[in-house]
């Protein structure tokens, strides 16, 4: 249960080697230590991380699951619920695709909708009948700016990330009866190592300012987080815009 | 046997800051009692009374809650010995008042009135009188448990000795405590005589309490901790007797065992939400200050304006907010002064926007397992929830362990396992007892497993 102070005792992070995901784990841990469980494929990566978080105090569990293959989703869920009551679940997993063969190959767009939409979307349903289950907890979901109005670059991702906000806005509703909270997070232009080498968007962020934010968001009832917050203004402003003016945009 | 009907419910603490949903069971009898934890499922049951405990030691997220306060009736009073055995649910307030015109009175009583007597022994609460009468603990003569196995135990200090101070400070994790018997204590009124000085600083006020206190049946002292520089530590210290009826006014010596409370207000009639500032609260507490007596000998109150200031305001929990609160209170044993003095300078220099904080000195524990108090200084005070407060808290928690001292659980809702192991001790032989009578854990809170009890 997170406490009076916000402070939380054991977090899951579907996505276990995403760099918010982790700056979201550590932001939450403050100078106390909350366990972990990192969620993700079996990779030499996600063992490092682990070994990192172990070093810095951390009790750290692994369970692997692959956002490609549905049949690793529920047994994930399942597993990392059965080593205790999980105080928050950060839905950090995703991929940008390419953002051209999205839109022509129909297995890169079905796999872009697996990882993007389907995969959290499934697992959250999963999820959040655990969350009812221990009668507490919160979900942390990375959406996106690009999912407010898709643009022509990248719509197919854009696309998912749009599907995925509307599932977990609606789930924060039916979850707010029972005390859960949903904290669906909006960063613009995140430099990570999924966007290296990408020229930076205006206002773009690095991934600990994301979590700074979804944190604040969490410990102050917020229910949407932009990251950064002015975010929101230019997210508002171009939803408005009408399409020929949109077109034109350089973003 | 009819099913026993639950609701699904969000419950919180006082302080309404982690509140978790279980399933409420409102019961009636023992035989509810006994079915609900009986068909505990795997989240397990926890008793609750009338939830005044700020953080999460009374609710059970996931699990069963039993809400006990329909259990309430007084089964028997002995005038003569001052015996009174009566359901777990009942509150002080209402022991209070059917005592009272019986010439008795409740022998310790916290802050509030609305307190159950389960949530008393359950808590080992204390109240102004703990450094000469001791914890509520110290006059529970027998009480009836009912074990996670359904049966019931009837435990009394002399014939089960162990369960008996395990229960006493247990926070409902070894059964459900279906009756009590306490021994009231004698009084001629319901007034007290009270002494009543201000106090310069921290050190003036400690020295004043070293000095007497043992003089007084009843103390307290109200810190402003707003106050800074040279008066940090300013206090009002109140101090006094219950009162004989000789000693009373001639206009109340005809119904001395009057007791007549006022009819309450509710908080937002009187704090607007948004009021409640730094600003407001220093203008409230330099107020408090000032509208005390500078010195004042045997001053005639009565229950409320003595006991429970607040009580007269309902709800004034929601004063601080939608955001919550939460109540810090801990105990340095005597000699830790200077660490005291550190704690208060802390906190005021934090200016955590917080109401008057309460000082007391301690008298000797009794041998409940995990009850709070310890010879020594103990403080209290209410914090609304900022950003920043989690760091404050840990880092006063390190100086509250540093110099021996503890937190008190049912005032917890913050602190870390590791912390609250090593301020007791004898938390491995508690462990002990409970294991025996409770080896699957049927019984267990949101503050049981935050805290590894
Ligand atoms: C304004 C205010 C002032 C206060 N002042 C003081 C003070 O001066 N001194 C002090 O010591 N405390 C004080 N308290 C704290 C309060 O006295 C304790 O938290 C007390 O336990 C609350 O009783 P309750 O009936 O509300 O119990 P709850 O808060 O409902 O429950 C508290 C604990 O008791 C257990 N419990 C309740 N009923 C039973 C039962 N029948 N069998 C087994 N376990 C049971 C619960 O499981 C839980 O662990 C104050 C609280 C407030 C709000």
């Amino acid at each position: 249960m997170m406490d009076a102070v916000g402070d939380v005792q054991r977090v899951l992070v579907l996505g276990g080697t995403s760099e918010i995901g982790l700056a979201v784990l550590r932001r939450l841990a403050g100078r106390r230590r909350p366990a972990a469980v990192l969620a993700g494929r079996p990779t030499d990566r996600l063992d490092a991380v682990a070994a990192e978080l172990r070093a810095e105090g951390h009790d750290v569990d692994l369970v692997h699951f692959d956002a490609e293959d549905r049949r690793t989703w529920a047994p994930a869920v399942e597993k990392a619920f059965a080593g205790g009551d999980v105080d928050v679940v950060v839905v950090a997993f995703g991929i940008l695709g390419d953002a051209e063969r999205a839109w022509q190959d129909p297995d890169d767009a079905a796999a872009l909708a697996t990882v993007n939409y389907t995969a959290p979307v499934t697992m959250g349903v999963d999820v959040a009948a655990r969350l009812r289950t221990q009668g507490h907890g919160a979900l942390v979901v990375l959406s996106s700016v690009a999912g407010q109005r898709p643009r022509r670059s990248n719509f197919a991702y854009g696309s998912t990330k749009a599907g995925l906000d509307a599932f977990y806005t609606g789930l924060r509703e039916a979850l707010r009866p029972e005390g859960i909270r949903v904290v669906v997070v909006r960063p613009g232009f995140v430099r990570t190592k999924m966007t290296q080498g990408m020229p930076a968007a205006p206002l773009a962020v690095d991934a600990d300012r994301v979590a700074e934010a979804a944190v604040s968001g969490l410990r102050s009832g917020r229910e949407v987080v932009w990251a950064p917050p002015p975010m929101r203004y230019v997210a508002f402003v171009l939803r408005l815009l009408p399409a020929p003016l949109f077109r034109r945009l350089p973003v | 046997m009819a099913p026993v009907t639950s609701t699904r419910r969000l419950l919180a603490g006082w302080g309404q800051t982690s509140p978790t949903v279980a399933e409420f069971v409102a019961a009636t009898s023992e035989s509810d009692v006994r079915a609900t934890v009986e068909d505990a499922g795997p989240r397990g049951v926890l008793a609750r009374g009338l939830g005044r405990s700020y953080g999460d030691s009374a609710q059970n997220g996931g699990g069963t809650v039993l809400d006990m306060t329909g259990l309430s009736r007084i089964l028997s009073i002995d005038a003569t010995t001052g015996e009174v055995t009566a359901e777990a649910g009942v509150s002080l307030d209402t022991l209070v008042r059917v005592l009272l015109p019986l010439g008795l009175f409740v022998p310790v009583l916290p802050g509030t009135r609305q307190v159950t007597l389960g949530g008393a022994i359950a808590a080992d609460i204390h109240g102004k009188n703990h450094h000469v009468e001791g914890s509520f603990g110290n006059h529970v003569a027998a009480m009836d448990l009912l074990l996670a196995d359904g049966s019931v135990r009837s435990l009394t200090p002399q014939t089960e000795p162990e369960l008996f101070w395990a229960t006493v400070g247990g926070m409902g994790l070894t059964g459900v405590v279906l009756r009590a018997t306490l021994v009231a204590k004698p009084v001629e009124s319901a007034y007290f005589l009270v002494d009543t000085e201000r106090t310069r600083d921290l050190d003036d006020l400690m020295a004043r309490l070293q000095a007497n206190d043992d003089e007084y049946t009843y103390s307290v002292a109200w810190i402003d901790l707003v106050a800074r520089g040279a008066s940090t530590g300013r206090a009002v210290l109140t101090r006094g007797w219950s009162a004989r009826a000789d000693q009373l006014p001639r206009r109340l010596r005809s119904r001395p065992l009057h007791f007549a409370p006022r009819t309450r207000l509710t908080a937002p009639a009187l704090f607007p939400s948004g009021l409640l500032n730094k600003a407001t609260i220093a203008a409230f507490n330099e107020a408090f200050y000032r509208r005390a007596p500078r010195e004042e000998r045997g001053a005639v109150q009565g229950i409320g304006q003595f006991f429970h200031p607040l009580d007269a305001v309902a709800n004034w929990n929601r004063v601080y907010g939608p955001r919550g609160f939460l109540q810090y209170q801990f105990v340095m044993p005597f000699g830790a002064e200077d660490a005291m003095r550190t704690a208060v300078e802390r906190l005021s220099a934090a200016g955590t926007a917080s109401f008057l904080a309460v000082l007391k000195r301690f008298g000797p524990g009794n041998p409940g397992l995990l009850s709070f108090p310890t010879p020594g200084w103990t403080l209290a005070l209410d914090i609304p929830v900022t950003p920043e407060l989690g760091r404050l808290l840990d880092d006063l928690d390190d100086l509250v362990l540093s110099a021996g001292g503890r937190l008190y659980l049912a005032k917890d809702s913050r602190t870390t396992a590791e912390a609250l192991h090593r301020m007791y001790p004898r938390i491995d032989e508690w462990r002990r007892v409970r294991d025996r009578v409770d080896p699957h854990r049927v019984f267990t809170s949101d503050q049981a497993k935050r805290l590894s009890l």
